[in-house]
């Protein structure tokens, strides 16, 4: 005879079915097309970057769970969408074995530790690309030109440096928009930065398709909208500030929105379920902090692009945001008198 | 078939039959059981700080040895003098001199170990492994027993300080004991000789003493 049990729980008893790993194929499916721009534009050395970042991250979360015998949970796409994040978020020549520690880290440091998806601080893709921005300074800001002819049956060999080796740079390497800015003082087409045509990491220059795969999850109500809008309006508002103040030394708000990998992170890496606040206020002053920090980064600090950082530093204090910001709950006066 | 030489009894070994006795314990248990890094987990300043290369990390151990041993044996003999009140003034003190005394001897020995050292020597006057076993062991016990705990919990950091050391230098810098161990063409991760490859390591290696612990712990 079958053991009754009775379930006791609390609300919602009716759910639909929206579960962790339909929202995370979905995203999965929404930055598709801006990967495959960038294999487009950068050929096959940008494929293999984030087909390498993919298998690892999944690898890695499935020998860990096996290492703590837990059921696999390869299987809720969490861990591919930070192995293509940190692909698409990677230059597009960089060598694979530091590829593959960056996924590894990742998934190990940035997730699993702190108990797995839910749990994590930071989001992982990126506490992974900062561990190897740290780790290898010359590889991360190493780019290729877009558009080269033979991208598509030359792949650079600084892609396949032998593991623990030093890549070999062939050739010129390129600038993105944003360092060309910062050392040289070139502005950028602006037609150029919103389609992508332009250096930068595998698959964070096409503006247009992030963007595209944004507005897909938001109407699916599958990502926070306030995320991306406050990042994008309060970068637009300061930088544009500045420009205005002096239009010599501060390059143009929309330069600024479409430049680097902000899109990509304002879209799909602030707006990780795990590390953002939970309230609605929050959510838009978690989105303005990025901003400014972005701008702040970009204009006077002493690197090209700040959106990592940004995300990282805003990642960690988003409790005390959540904390600051509470909701009166239902039914309670604004201020409860002390009895 | 030979007579067996041993008796039937389970061989304990020598090292554990020395470890029964209380002095060998003393000295064994800042080794392992108690190790100041990996278990006791104190003294991190100096633990994140100058462990980048193992040179460095072997000569602060030593340093700390010193100072740890000999301030553990005055304290012990002056420990029925020192009133109660000023006691911690009075250990600083004592640490500080021995603290003075290492400085020196290291200028002495390289000159290049005191500048990679830096600030760390002087800072060795407020190491909380030191102060600890002076207030926690020093404090109560004989000369003898003193010096025995002091050696062994001096060599228990050397030995924190070498492994985290040993990692950050040879994946940081290609380097052991400033030897070239890895191929020319290596290429070197550059976080791991600064500050959070310290944190990186440190966390590294508590996790591997911590779970062998557990897995000790479970098969008793």
């Amino acid at each position: 005879m079958p053991k009754l049990t009775l379930n006791i729980s609390t609300s919602p008893h009716v759910v639909k079915g929206l579960s962790t790993d339909t929202i995370m194929k979905h995203v999965v499916l929404a930055l598709m097309p801006a990967a495959a721009f960038g294999v487009y534009v950068f050929g096959t050395g940008a494929l293999l970057v984030m087909l390498t970042s993919t298998v690892f991250a999944v690898a890695t979360e499935h020998l860990l769970n096996r290492w703590i015998r837990k059921n696999t949970t390869v299987n809720d796409y969490s861990a591919a969408i930070t192995g293509l994040l940190l692909g698409m978020c990677l230059p597009p020549a960089f060598p694979l074995w530091m590829t593959a520690i960056g996924s590894a880290i990742s998934i190990a440091l940035g997730k699993f530790i702190f108990g797995g998806l839910g749990c994590n601080v930071f989001n992982p893709a990126l506490v992974g690309r900062a561990f190897l921005q740290a780790a290898f300074p010359g590889a991360i800001t190493t780019w290729t030109d877009p558009f080269k002819a033979d991208r598509f049956f030359n792949v650079p060999s600084s892609v396949f440096a032998w593991p623990f080796m030093s890549p070999v740079v062939d050739g010129v390497s390129g600038a993105t928009p944003l360092s060309a800015f910062k050392f040289d003082h070139v502005n950028s087409q602006s037609y150029d930065l919103v389609m992508g045509f332009c250096g930068g990491s595998a698959g964070e220059t096409s503006a247009v398709f992030l963007l595209l795969g944004g507005i897909y999850l938001a109407w699916r109500k599958m990502l926070n909208w306030r995320i991306p809008v406050s990042v994008l309006l309060t970068v637009l508002v300061f930088s544009g500030t500045m420009h205005f103040l002096d239009a010599t030394r501060y390059p143009s708000p929309v330069f600024m929105v479409f430049a680097g990998g902000l899109m990509l992170g304002a879209i799909f890496m602030a707006t990780d379920m795990v590390a953002s606040p939970v309230t609605s206020t929050g959510v838009w002053v978690y989105g303005a902090i990025i901003g400014i920090l972005v701008v702040l980064i970009r204009l006077w600090g002493g690197l090209p692009e700040g959106v990592m950082y940004a995300i990282l530093l805003t990642n960690a204090i988003s409790p005390h945001i959540d904390n600051l910001i509470r909701p009166r709950v239902y039914g309670t006066l604004k201020k409860a008198k002390a009895s | 078939m030979n007579p067996p030489t041993h008796s039937n009894q389970p061989d304990k070994g020598f090292f554990s039959q020395l470890a029964n006795s209380k002095s060998a314990d003393e000295f064994v248990k800042g080794l392992w059981r108690d190790n100041p890094v990996f278990v006791q987990v104190l003294g991190m300043c100096p633990t994140l700080a100058v462990s980048n290369s193992a040179t460095n990390a072997v000569s602060m151990g030593l340093a700390t040895t010193f100072v740890l041993t000999m301030s553990n044996v005055l304290i012990s003999m002056l420990r029925n003098f020192i009133p109660k009140q000023v006691r911690i003034a009075s250990y600083v003190l004592i640490i500080a001199t021995f603290v003075t005394i290492t400085d020196y001897m290291i200028q002495a020995i390289s000159i290049d170990i005191h500048k990679s050292l830096g600030a760390f020597i002087a800072l060795i006057v407020v190491n909380c492994v030191i102060l600890g076993r002076a207030e926690a062991f020093a404090s109560k016990n004989t000369v003898g027993f003193s010096f025995l705990d002091g050696l062994g919990m001096g060599l228990g950091f050397t030995f924190g300080l070498f492994c985290i050391g040993t990692v950050r230098e040879i994946l940081g810098n290609g380097t052991f004991f400033a030897m070239q161990v890895m191929p020319e063409s290596f290429e070197k991760w550059v976080i791991m000789v600064l500050p959070p490859g310290g944190f990186f390591t440190l966390a590294l290696w508590l996790l591997i003493f911590k779970g062998y612990k557990l897995k000790k712990a479970a098969h008793e």
